[in-house]
């Protein structure tokens, strides 16, 4: 089908971006890769008055990382960016195999990880190893830019926290420690290709003598947005991670989890799996912790 | 709403059109160029057939605004063999490995195997698998495709 029409505007800087978006308000949406916006486009035969494309900006498709301040991601960076980036790939390796994991090669060419996080579908597949790191989200508007951390940006299926007027400028996730490896697990009814029915990204700090400083045990597609389990967390930390410990903090993540049963799973299996997949993104992470 | 001038790099030859907004790149490929040799299967990013190389990527035409690929470089089946007599090694090979059946969705094919061997010339069976998993055949059973792409990246390791 043919997209609805709608006029298509090109700001030159982020201020102009934001000022047309305060302007149009409700009538207009940024674009970055397009591939969830002109999709929902063509399905629904709806589209806002205008679309103001964010190609223009300059510098927003950087990624930059430095061992002091962490990774930068901007909010043209794509997918296949992400995905390939060796310092993302060596000390963000949930985040590297959650981009590879996204969709196809075309989509993740076009793709932004930003676009997958203002998306905020439950199961966008780079929220939970975002979410795992204790990534930010720096949000800007003419007036200025706050700060806010991921596991707030999501309201509900489809709902962030942007502001009429505000757009996702960059995520920001903070350096790596020692010993510290992440980890993603997705699981889908048929190939890769195929939206996850379940998906937990896992990240896990220990000290030299194997203790758990830090841990992170973060949920996708199993509620209403992507989500930390904070019980996980204080279960895991001071303690070293034994089995019986992998097994504990996967039964929390299941009781944690409020599935609902749709085309891709029922609800009781993504229940039962997402213990599963717990347990193996835990073990991983250890072990690539424990490589380090 | 009002039509913009745009100029469309493809294949290396600039061309003027006048564009709506809304319009993706396949439909103004298709039917302002006349370069029919881009497929379009679902319009939704599923199945490939619309693949094009913009600046080098492989992209789905059909997700892709044309006033998005204004000034950059694009790159299309009929860009492959320009002559239109010698063909690229890969539609060489498609040919000389039964890779083409109805044909629909080997431009598509081509093009994510052209963007493949762009970054890795010599890609393992699994990675080349990979490399199409957003490219639908409905006809060969996809061994035959990665036999023709596999045979262009031996040839490429000796
Ligand atoms: C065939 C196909 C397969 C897919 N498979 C997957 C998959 O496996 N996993 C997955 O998670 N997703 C998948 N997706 C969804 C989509 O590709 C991803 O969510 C992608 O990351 C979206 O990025 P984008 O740049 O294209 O977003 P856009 O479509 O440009 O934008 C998405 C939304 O975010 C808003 N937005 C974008 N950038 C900003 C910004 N900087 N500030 C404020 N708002 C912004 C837009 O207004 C829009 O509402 C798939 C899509 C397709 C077409
Ligand atoms: S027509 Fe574009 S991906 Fe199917
Ligand atoms: S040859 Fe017919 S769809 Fe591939």
């Amino acid at each position: 089908m043919a997209l609805p029409r709608f006029e298509y505007l090109s700001p030159g800087t982020l201020d102009e971006a934001c000022a047309l978006l305060a302007e149009h308000g409700a009538d207009a949406r940024p674009m970055a890769g397009g591939t969830d916006l002109l999709l929902r486009m063509g399905r629904t035969g709806r589209a806002p008055s205008f679309v103001v494309g964010l190609r223009r900006v300059p510098g927003l498709a950087d990624v930059r990382f430095d061992r002091e301040h962490g990774l930068s991601i901007g909010a043209l960076a794509s997918l296949a960016t992400v995905a390939a980036h060796p310092d993302v790939i060596r000390h963000y390796p949930a985040l590297a195999q959650a981009a590879a994991a996204t969709a196809t090669v075309q989509i993740r060419n076009m793709g932004t990880v930003a676009g997958n996080l203002c998306n905020a579908s439950p199961s966008a597949d780079t929220a939970p190893p975002l979410l795992a790191h204790g990534a930010e989200v720096l949000l800007h508007r003419r007036e200025g830019e706050r700060r806010l951390s991921l596991s707030r940006f999501f309201r509900g299926p489809g709902r962030n926290a942007l502001e009429p007027g505000e757009l996702l400028r960059e995520i920001h996730l903070p350096p790596p420690g020692e010993r510290t490896g992440s980890d993603y697990q997705r699981i889908s009814q048929r190939s890769q290709v195929d939206i996850a029915a379940a998906s937990v990204a896992a990240r896990v700090a220990l000290d030299e003598e194997g203790i758990c400083r830090s841990a992170r045990l973060a949920l996708g597609a199993v509620a209403p947005t992507p989500l930390l389990v904070d019980e996980a967390a204080a279960l895991l930390e001071g303690r070293p991670i034994t089995d019986e410990q992998v097994a504990a903090a996967a039964a929390l993540a299941v009781r944690a989890a409020r599935p609902i049963s749709d085309v891709r799973a029922s609800a009781a299996w993504r229940k039962k799996v997402i213990g599963v997949l717990a347990a193996r993104a835990l073990r991983a992470a250890v072990e690539k912790a424990l490589a380090q | 709403m009002p039509k913009v001038a745009i100029t469309l790099r493809v294949n290396g030859d600039l061309h003027e059109v006048m564009v709506a907004p809304h319009r993706t790149l396949d439909e103004v490929l298709r039917d302002e160029l006349g370069l029919i040799g881009t497929k379009v299967g679902c319009r939704t990013g599923d199945c490939g057939a619309c693949t094009v190389l913009l600046d080098g990527k492989a992209v789905s035409s059909c997700l892709t605004l044309a006033v998005e690929a204004a000034g950059r470089e694009i790159l299309t089946i009929e860009g492959l063999a320009p002559g239109g007599e010698e063909l690229h090694p890969l539609q060489r090979a498609f040919v000389e490995h039964g890779a083409v059946q109805c044909g629909y969705c080997t431009p598509g094919m081509i093009l994510a195997a052209r963007h493949l061997l762009d970054k890795n010339p010599t890609p393992t069976h699994e990675e080349i698998r990979r490399a199409l998993s957003g490219n639908l055949c409905r006809c060969t059973g996809y061994a035959k495709i990665v036999d023709a792409i596999a045979a262009v990246a031996e040839k490429n390791r000796s």
